[in-house]
């Protein structure tokens, strides 16, 4: 198998704030995220060689983006891959990057969800989707739901009693609201306590409002470049170290054998990923770590499934704070989904944002100490079936 | 000989005691309870119920599918090929729609009885439904339950062998209902139950009686239609058969007047508990009155196998009239804001008919693991077009794992969402009926039932839900 390893650097971000926001339009978004990334690469809006868009519900084609930032005649491709998008854009740009058919490209993330007026996200209802799908008898089921379904199956199978095991979500919940008050792009930036999280309305038992992440609108974009000439541009490019995507069969419906306390394709990717960036103790080598906190029970398997806790010694580490930003491997130290918000098509690049910055040592009050590697992690589609990306960079070669 | 082969049954487990319909309209309980089906339910579902029921542990095929019903969904759309389909019959069945009155049941076996007799059916299966609405605060509200039965009718290892029959037609405006409109309509009622159903009852049971020389005291059982109890017991007295004795319990009580669905219902108890050599007066009502005589053969007692409809009346949940409104569709209320669902994609439904209709997965030839909806590739081995078909939809199994989900479309919420592994392999992820939230818990029992899912005007689609084995 081949490695992305070195070969590519990001050498410019940008990320609008996330929220509900009802002044900006679509287009607004992408010129904000973009042109900050441009401004921080110090480069051109010209030397953008090639360009792919990342979104869910907010645009169809290329042509969502080539004219909001008057792209003069260059490749553009529209990317989706359900919450997983963001990650997918950029690893479309890395790879153009790394191929050699261009030197300098550009992946932007953009979701305007609060202009669609559903409560929640809505579901991906495409003809030819599945069978299930499209006979129009699969269950509908909201993402709390679904997670739900997750959540009771881990309770009753390692026999937590419901108490402490949402005591230990609620802790996940605080954690990130911690770091997004000291956040001021993310979407919510108030401090919460366990009280108001055990105390806040059932959504999908035993989750609550405050255990799911809110709807928002919000885009990134990031800027890549050959590793080569990324030096030459910038004194600080982050390299990217691995770009991993991994998608399973989706076979954990059909038969008996899921047991829906973990996700397959977030082990298998991150094995991938690891492998390929050469990682092999990522509790210790990873400085900073944004994953998909969709819902806080996500977040405690992920500790789980991305190798760097155990089923016995999770609980410990939550209540210890290994994950916080003093602790051992800080994770979502921008808030996280839960507090920052979850544009779907921008999220995995505002998670590499975050990872950027730290790496660069830009993160203010939010600074990891001694920054080297850093993970992002985006999942998309069901529990059962969906896909995992992940992107390790650093901001050393080698 | 000919007659009845086998019998089954399906009541809603929902009750709405009539003392609660007279609290929401201040006025006068009837008494007892009436059986409601849920918004998830009609009559298409209800006789699917039953026509597994009947069809349960039996190797006839069958080669005609008579559905009888007032209240079928479709104008233009036959129910009994969507029966059919659920069943799992063969396409090369003759199937038939008996509508527009509340004799269709007992037309339909007429009909039936005569395919059997005449050699151009095998096994007939008929199956009766009915989910009639009265306008609230109306005698009919009350009055009306909802439920289905099911009869397969032969001429090999028959219970109940056909012996006579008669029948009336009369033109009166009783009780109707338009095709436009929801609520069934009647005219005064002494003239009802004079004129109409005592005058029509009295005329076709004392004329079969005259045709084949027999007196009340001939018949062991007497199962006839009322369209309340008071008229059914004054019907009974006049006629001089005995209450106690002679006279099948109509259930006014316990399920109320299922319209079509009634008589037959009513049918089925009493074959549950008749002995060889009994002779049974059948006689039902609507735009006329047809009669039949029955007489049960020493095969009865395989049909009791199957638990007495007494007993499996007493699982039951009571529902508040709030929620009767809401099934009924009857206030406007409401909903979370979440997309419609889509209409389904009328050629997948087609292509896919088996595994929605019937709940149709594969097994692997190659490595035996059952998997829904089928694969052409196996899910654990790999194997291409290696596999059988394998039905789920008489399979028991537990609930793996569960959700109660707030942020949905569906008419009530919690919608209950739950994943079922079946004994001897497969999984599905489905919705679960009877059963309220604070019920369902991982390792419940389930076995499965065909509900209404989606919400559209245009096409009502079918799938199946799982619901706990009481």
């Amino acid at each position: 198998m081949g490695t992305i390893r070195d070969k590519v650097a990001i050498i410019g971000m940008g990320c609008t704030k996330f929220g509900e926001l009802w002044d900006k339009s679509v287009e607004d978004l992408i010129i904000d995220a973009t042109y900050e990334a441009i401004e921080d690469a110090g480069i051109e809006p010209k030397d953008i060689e090639a360009a792919w868009l990342g979104t869910v519900f907010s645009g169809l084609t290329a042509i969502s983006l080539a004219p909001a930032l008057k792209l003069d005649y260059i490749p553009v491709t529209r990317v989706e891959n359900m919450c997983a998008t963001g990650t997918e854009a950029l690893r479309a740009a890395v790879y153009a990057v790394a191929s050699g058919a261009c030197e300098i490209a550009l992946a932007v993330g953009v979701e305007k969800l609060k202009d669609t007026g559903w409560t929640g996200v809505q579901p991906t209802n495409v003809v030819g989707r599945s069978t299930m799908g499209t006979t129009g008898t699969e269950i509908e089921l909201s993402p709390p739901a679904m997670f739900a379904l997750m959540c009771q199956r881990y309770f009753y199978r390692y026999n937590l009693d419901p108490d402490v095991g949402k005591r230990l979500l609620a802790l996940i919940a605080v954690k990130n609201h911690l770091h997004g008050s000291m956040n001021p792009k993310a979407h919510f930036q108030n401090q919460i306590t366990v009280e108001q999280v055990l105390r806040s309305p059932i959504i999908s038992w035993p989750l609550g409002v405050l255990d799911c992440c809110g709807v928002s609108d919000g885009g990134a974009a990031a800027i890549v470049a050959r590793a080569d000439i990324a030096g030459k541009l910038r004194k600080d490019p982050i390299y990217v170290k691995s770009v991993a995507v991994t998608t399973g069969p989706r076979l954990d419906l059909m038969t008996q054998d899921y047991d829906f306390t973990h996700v397959e394709e977030n082990v298998v990717n991150a094995k991938r990923a690891y492998a390929e960036a050469g990682i092999r103790d990522p509790r210790k080598e990873l400085s900073v770590a944004e994953v998909h906190d969709c819902f806080t029970v996500h977040e405690m398997v992920l500790y789980q499934d991305l190798g760097w806790s155990d089923r016995e010694r999770v609980q410990e580490d939550i209540e210890t704070g290994t994950f916080g930003l003093k602790g051992e491997l800080p994770v979502n130290t921008d808030g996280g989904l839960k507090c920052f918000g979850h544009p779907l098509g921008a999220s995995g690049l505002r998670m590499q944002y975050e990872v950027y910055k730290q790496l660069q040592e830009k993160a203010g009050p939010r600074q990891v100490r001694d920054p080297r590697l850093g993970l992002i992690h985006n999942y998309g589609g069901a529990i059962w079936g969906g896909i995992s990306s992940i992107c390790i960079t650093g901001n050393e070669k080698g | 000989m000919v007659g009845i082969t086998s019998s089954g049954s399906y009541v809603p487990v929902y009750r709405l005691a009539r003392e609660e319909i007279a609290r929401a309209w201040k006025s006068r309980a009837l008494g007892g309870e009436r059986a409601v089906a849920k918004y998830d339910e009609d009559a298409v579902t209800m006789a699917a119920c039953a026509v597994l029921d009947c069809l349960k542990d039996t190797r006839r095929i069958i080669d005609g599918l008579f559905f009888g019903s007032t209240t079928a969904p479709y104008e233009e759309k036959q129910s009994a090929a969507i029966l059919g389909a659920m069943a799992d019959l063969s396409r090369e069945i003759r199937t038939a729609d008996f509508a527009g009155s509340l004799r269709a049941g007992t037309i339909a076996l007429a009909g039936a009885l005569d395919a059997v007799k005449s050699g151009a059916l095998n096994n007939a299966l008929v199956a009766v439904s009915d989910l009639r609405m009265g306008a609230g605060k109306s005698q009919f509200e009350q009055q009306f339950g909802d439920a289905a039965a099911a009869f397969t009718i032969g001429s090999s290892d028959v219970i109940a062998a056909f012996e006579g029959s008669f029948s009336l037609s009369s033109e009166l405006y009783d009780s109707w209902r338009p095709g436009r409109s929801a609520f069934v309509q009647s005219w005064e009622e002494r003239f009802v139950v004079t004129e109409g159903y005592m005058n029509a009852m009295e005329k076709v049971i004392s004329g079969i009686m005259r045709r084949y020389e027999l007196t009340p005291k001939d018949f062991t059982t007497v199962v006839f239609y009322g369209p309340d109890k008071r008229s059914h017991g004054a019907l009974a007295r006049k006629l001089g058969f005995d209450l106690k004795t002679q006279v099948q319990d109509p259930f006014f009580d316990l399920i109320g007047n299922s319209g079509a669905a009634a008589l037959p219902l009513m049918l089925v108890a009493a074959l549950s508990e008749a002995s060889p050599n009994d002779r049974i007066l059948v006689a039902n009502y609507g735009d006329g009155a047809d009669a039949f005589i029955l007489s049960v053969t020493d095969q009865i007692g395989h049909c009791q196998q199957k638990k007495k409809l007494q007993e499996r009346l007493n699982n039951k949940t009571y529902i508040d009239y709030e929620r009767y409104l809401t099934w009924r569709n009857l206030v406007p209320f409401d909903q979370p804001r979440r997309p419609e669902l889509k209409p389904p994609a009328v050629p997948c439904l087609w292509r896919a008919r088996r595994s929605v209709l019937a709940l149709y997965g594969s097994k692997c030839r190659r490595c035996g693991t059952v998997q829904y909806p089928p694969q052409r590739i196996c899910a654990r081995c790999r194997a291409k077009d290696d596999f059988e078909d394998y039905k789920l939809s008489d399979k028991k199994g537990e609930v793996f794992t569960y959700a109660l989900d707030s942020l949905t479309a569906a008419v009530e919420q919690p919608a209950i969402i739950a994943v079922i592994d079946f004994d001897g392999g497969g999984r599905l992820a489905c919705e679960v009926a009877e059963c309220e939230p604070s019920e369902i818990h991982i390792g419940m029992p389930v076995e499965m039932t065909v509900r209404k899912v989606g919400k559209t005007d245009v096409i009502q689609n079918y799938f199946w839900k799982a619901r706990p084995v009481r």
